[in-house]
C-alpha cells in the first residue's frame, strides 16, 4: 500500500467535499487535514487489525477530534470540519454490495453485508460522541484551571 | 412597558429567529443553533427564554409575558459558511462589539447573498471526489476517468433536478439511474474494467453525510424529534441511491 498516495488522494477528496458543501474558503486545506487524519488512521488500524468496524471507530474518533481543535482555533462551529472527513468512512460499499446482492435474490449474503453496513454506521457515531465527550472534559478542565488563575471562583 | 422597549424586544426577536433559520437552513446541527439563539438571547437580558427545534420550524418563547414566535422553514440544503457567518455575528452580539440593529441588518444581508461556489466548480469538485474514492476503494488506474467523468454528470444531474423541481429524493433516484446506467454502458462497451468500484466512488458525491451525522449528534445529545426526522431523511436518501443503482443492475 503506497501511504503518500492515499494521504494525497483522501486530502483531494475531503477538500473535493469541503467545496460541494461551501466551508469557508479559509478552512478548505484544514478540511482536507481531517479528512487525510480520518482516513489514514483508519487504514492504518484496519491493516493492523483487520477489522473495518474498530478501525472505523478509531477513524471517525480521529476525524472528530481534529475538529473540535480546528474549531477552536478557527472560532467557527465543529461540523465545519467534521463533515468532510467522515464521508470517507461512509460504508457505501457495503452498502452497495448488499444493494446487488438483492438484486440477485442472494438474502443471506445481502444480510450479511447490511448488517456489517449498520455496524460501521453505529462505529462512526460511537467515535463522533466519544471524541466530543472526551473534548469536552478536557474543555472544561481548561476553563476550570484558568478560573483559578485570575481568582474567579464559580461554585 | 414603554413603547421603545416593546420595539426593541420585537427586533431581538426577529434577530433571534432569523439566526436560526438561516442556520437550519443551512445544515447546522440542532442543538448549536438552540445554542446560539439562547446566548443571544441572555445577552438580550431575555434570561428565562426557550426555543424548540425541529428541522421543520422553530418555536421561541422569550419570557412569560410576552407572545412566542415561531417561523417555518421550507428548504434545507448544506451550506456551512453560512453557518460560520451567523456563528460569527452572534458570538460578536454575544460579546457587544455589535448592537442589535447592526447584528439584525447583518443577518439580513447574509440571508441574502448567495456564498455557493459557481455550479461548475462544485460539478468539478464532485468529479474529482469520485476519481478519489475509486482510487482509495482499490479500483484501477484505467478507470479513473470514467469515475470521474460519471461522478460529475450525475452531480450535475441531481443539482439541476433538485433546482427543477424541489423534490430531493426524485432527484438523488435519477442521479443514481444516470450513475447506474452510464457505468454498465462504459463496462458493456468495453473501456472500463470493475463496474462495482466505479459505481461506488461515483455515488459517494451523493451520500447523505451531513444527515447521518447531525442526525447522529442531535440522537446523542437528546434532540429525538430533529434527530429521528434527520435520520429518515438521511435514510430516504440512502434508499433513493439504493434504488436507483438497483433498478440498474436488476437488468
Amino acid at each position: 500500500m503506497n501511504w503518500p498516495l492515499e494521504a494525497f488522494l483522501s486530502f483531494l477528496a475531503a477538500g473535493a467535499f469541503g467545496v460541494v458543501f461551501n466551508t469557508p474558503r479559509r478552512t478548505l486545506v484544514s478540511c482536507g487535514l481531517v479528512g487525510m487524519s480520518g482516513w489514514l488512521i483508519y487504514r492504518m488500524f484496519f491493516l493492523m487489525f483487520d477489522d473495518s468496524v474498530q478501525a472505523t471507530f478509531a477513524g471517525a474518533f480521529a476525524v472528530a477530534l481534529v475538529a473540535h481543535i480546528l474549531a477552536k482555533k478557527f472560532k467557527m462551529p465543529m461540523i465545519v470540519f467534521s463533515i468532510a472527513g467522515i464521508i470517507p468512512l461512509v460504508p457505501g460499499s457495503r452498502a452497495y454490495n448488499s444493494m446487488r446482492s438483492i438484486v440477485e435474490n442472494n438474502y443471506l449474503e445481502a444480510i450479511s453485508f447490511a448488517a456489517d453496513a449498520l455496524m460501521i454506521s453505529g462505529a462512526i457515531a460511537m467515535g463522533l460522541v466519544f471524541a466530543e465527550v472526551l473534548m469536552q472534559m478536557v474543555f472544561k478542565q481548561q476553563a476550570k484551571r484558568i478560573q483559578k488563575k485570575i481568582g474567579m471562583t464559580r461554585n | 412597558m414603554n413603547q421603545a422597549g416593546e420595539t426593541r424586544r420585537e427586533l431581538a426577536l426577529d434577530c433571534f429567529l432569523l439566526a436560526g433559520k438561516i442556520m437550519m437552513e443551512s445544515g447546522a446541527e440542532t442543538y448549536r443553533i438552540e445554542d446560539t439563539m439562547i446566548r443571544m438571547a441572555v445577552s438580550q437580558k431575555m434570561m428565562d427564554s426557550h426555543c424548540f427545534i425541529t428541522p421543520t420550524g422553530i418555536m421561541f418563547s422569550p419570557s412569560n409575558e410576552m407572545a412566542t414566535r415561531f417561523v417555518r422553514i421550507n428548504s434545507r440544503r448544506t451550506d456551512l459558511e453560512r453557518v460560520a457567518l451567523v456563528n460569527a455575528v452572534s458570538r460578536r452580539l454575544v460579546s457587544g462589539e455589535l448592537t442589535l440593529q447592526q447584528a439584525y441588518d447583518e443577518m439580513l444581508i447574509i440571508d441574502q447573498t448567495d456564498y455557493m461556489f459557481p455550479i461548475q466548480i462544485q460539478v468539478l469538485a464532485a468529479a474529482v471526489a469520485s476519481g478519489c474514492f475509486l482510487i482509495l476503494l482499490g479500483g484501477g488506474w484505467q478507470d479513473l476517468p470514467f469515475a470521474f467523468i460519471i461522478g460529475g454528470t450525475a452531480f450535475y444531474t441531481v443539482e439541476t433536478i433538485l433546482v427543477q423541481t424541489r423534490v430531493k429524493f426524485f432527484a438523488e433516484f435519477v442521479g443514481a439511474l444516470v450513475i447506474g446506467s452510464l457505468a454498465s454502458l462504459v463496462i458493456y462497451v468495453g473501456l472500463g474494467q470493475d463496474l462495482d468500484t466505479i459505481i461506488i466512488g461515483s455515488v459517494m458525491p451523493l451520500v447523505p453525510g451531513l444527515l447521518i451525522t447531525n442526525a447522529v449528534r442531535d440522537l446523542m445529545a437528546g434532540h429525538f424529534v430533529s434527530g429521528l426526522s434527520k435520520g429518515a431523511e438521511a435514510f430516504l436518501t440512502a434508499f433513493a441511491i439504493g434504488a436507483g443503482i438497483a433498478l440498474v443492475l436488476s437488468f
